[in-house]
């Protein structure tokens, strides 16, 4: 019999649902995006907006997958981390929806299905994985049955450290253009590097003072809007590079795989592809619908976990907001 | 010839003026600007160098410097005898594991008390020599400062290569290491950088226990 998988993702500001066969065909991913009039999110009026948006996201991914609710083998997921309102909500949803269906249920790291993920739509098999968004900025490998941290941000995430910046120096996010791609659009145009602090401490990064330094020096006005967002990614990038390489040298691992929102910067990729390249290694970056939040990746994880017997019974399916990504027993891989 | 490329620099063992030596080599990375580049590895070349030397002098084992070229950002240093303590930390007995865990924990109060911060304690940057001393090497990353927060981020440094690399018995070797930097530290400075860790670690992404910290 076909077996399907439905995941709910809803750890910040997307409420997605997808639907994958268990051989790894993605029959439907919507996104459905909060946006927020001030930028940023806040978790209530998040949750809000998944609630709102909950059903017919669902009965939109039933209908793009030409599927009945029925045919739904298992239930996934995102169970932490995350926010807690809207951790809550697609929790919720998951729950009436696995019990209706008398299915199991499957609670997923949020961390772990960006990776997995990503490893099902390049072909990558055991990747140093550099995962940087809004929320997470994490250069993590595989070894002895858990996916490892081996760098991450001391405070900020590199997606919030850009986000922010653009918002403090008046820049609006459109629908189909965040602040990453406005910033990553005004760098081309930049000329002069202004130096920054580039603060890499052994294997983790720190943002915070070099967003305080362009925020500065922004407001000191002295320097082009073009010159500071090109500065600020040439350094950025340049600390995510570095530890990337570190990871990639010092876990001896043949593939860098880049995900998350912040991986859709051209640059970024550019400066990986160069890294993986001198090492002989291959670079693998995944593509946008799968690197953002999405649903498919939390049905996708849900699927490995379940096929090594991993369910969560409702009364363990509390959602777990500091979830770290090493503390997840990963069977699946080899 | 190439021994070790790493992703900050890489180790060449070269024979110099008759002697066995590591030509320590910072090469351009090409994924980077130039003046990234150029400034990164100036400033790491000499900082090492500089920081290498204050070590011994505060009686911290670190390869002698032979030469410092800063236009090609290169440092010809002695060539350690050893084993990196991340090879032997598996095979030793418990006993043993826990002595050179407290050693290495008072070479890191010394450092400290000299306000040298290494900037990237891990096991693999550790040389126990056959003379039974424990060589640390790579200051490349190296740091001189009183603040407390880097001699924290330092040591949770040091408790994170440890959880990476060496997961089965990180705890009891992260407390050896503990009560080695207290016994030169002293009782009241451990506790301040303890409390700093503590901090550092809530500061952190998702960590679990962030409402109740562990007091080890």
């Amino acid at each position: 019999m076909y077996k399907l998988c439905l995941g709910i993702e809803s750890t910040a500001d997307d409420f997605s649902v997808g639907i994958m066969s268990f051989e790894g065909e993605v029959l439907a991913n919507v996104i459905d995006a909060f946006a927020s009039e001030s930028g940023g999110i806040h978790p209530r009026e998040a949750s809000r907006h998944h609630v709102e948006v909950a059903q017919e996201v669902i009965s939109k991914a039933f209908q793009e997958s030409g599927i009945s609710p029925k045919q739904i083998t298992i239930v996934a997921f995102s169970q932490g981390p995350g926010l807690g309102p809207c951790l809550r909500t697609g929790a919720t949803a998951a729950r009436a929806l696995a019990s209706y269906l008398a299915v199991p249920l499957v609670g997923v790291n949020h961390c772990v299905a960006h990776i997995e993920i990503g490893k099902l739509e390049t072909g990558a098999t055991d990747p140093a994985t550099l995962y940087v968004s809004g929320g997470n900025t994490i250069i993590s490998a595989f070894d002895a049955g858990h996916y490892r941290v081996f760098g991450e941000t001391l405070d900020i995430a590199v997606g919030n450290c850009i986000d922010v910046f653009a918002r403090e120096a008046g820049l609006r996010q459109s629908e189909g253009m965040p602040f990453g791609a406005i910033v990553e659009k005004l760098a081309r145009g930049g000329r002069r590097l202004v130096d920054l602090p580039y603060s890499v401490k052994g294997m983790d990064l720190s943002f915070s003072g070099l967003l305080t330094a362009a925020i500065g020096l922004h407001r000191g006005g002295k320097h082009r809007l073009e010159d500071l967002c090109y500065s600020l990614q040439e350094t950025a990038f340049s600390m995510l590079s570095e530890v990337t390489e570190r990871a990639l040298a010092h876990t001896e691992k043949r593939e860098i795989l880049l995900t998350g929102g912040v991986g859709a910067n051209e640059r970024l990729q550019t400066m990986l592809k160069a890294i993986a390249e001198e090492h002989d290694g291959i670079f693998c970056v995944v593509p946008k619908q799968y690197a953002l939040d999405n649903g498919a990746m939390i049905a996708w994880t849900g699927i490995l976990s379940y096929k090594y017997g991993v369910t969560t019974p409702i009364e363990n399916s509390f959602v777990r907001l500091k979830w770290r990504l090493e503390e997840v027993n990963a069977p699946w891989v080899e | 010839m190439l021994i070790r490329k790493g992703a900050e620099a890489s180790l060449f063992l070269e024979d110099w003026e008759g002697r066995k030596v590591i030509m320590k080599r910072r090469l351009p990375k090409r994924y980077r600007l130039e003046k990234i580049d150029k400034k990164i590895r100036t400033h790491r070349t000499l900082h090492e160098s500089q920081l290498l030397h204050d070590a011994k002098e505060a009686g911290i084992p670190t390869p002698t410097i032979f030469m410092v070229d800063l236009v090609h950002s290169n440092i010809i240093l002695e060539f350690v005898q050893g084993k990196q303590v991340k090879q032997i930390l598996r095979d030793l007995s418990e006993e043993e594991r826990r002595r050179l865990c407290e050693h290495i924990g008072t070479l890191i109060a010394r450092l400290h008390n000299k306000d040298i911060i290494h900037g990237d304690l891990t096991t693999s940057n550790m040389i126990l020599n056959p003379n039974g001393k424990v060589v640390f090497l790579d200051f490349g990353l190296a740091e001189k400062t009183v603040e407390l927060e880097l001699k924290g981020v330092d040591l949770h440094l040091m408790k994170r290569a440890l959880e990476s690399t060496h997961f089965d018995y990180s705890n009891e070797c992260f407390k050896a290491v503990l009560d080695g930097y207290s016994e030169v530290a002293g009782r009241e400075t451990t506790q301040k950088v303890l409390k700093k860790i503590r901090e550092i670690e809530r500061r952190g992404r998702y960590i679990s226990d962030r409402r109740r910290p562990t007091d080890d």
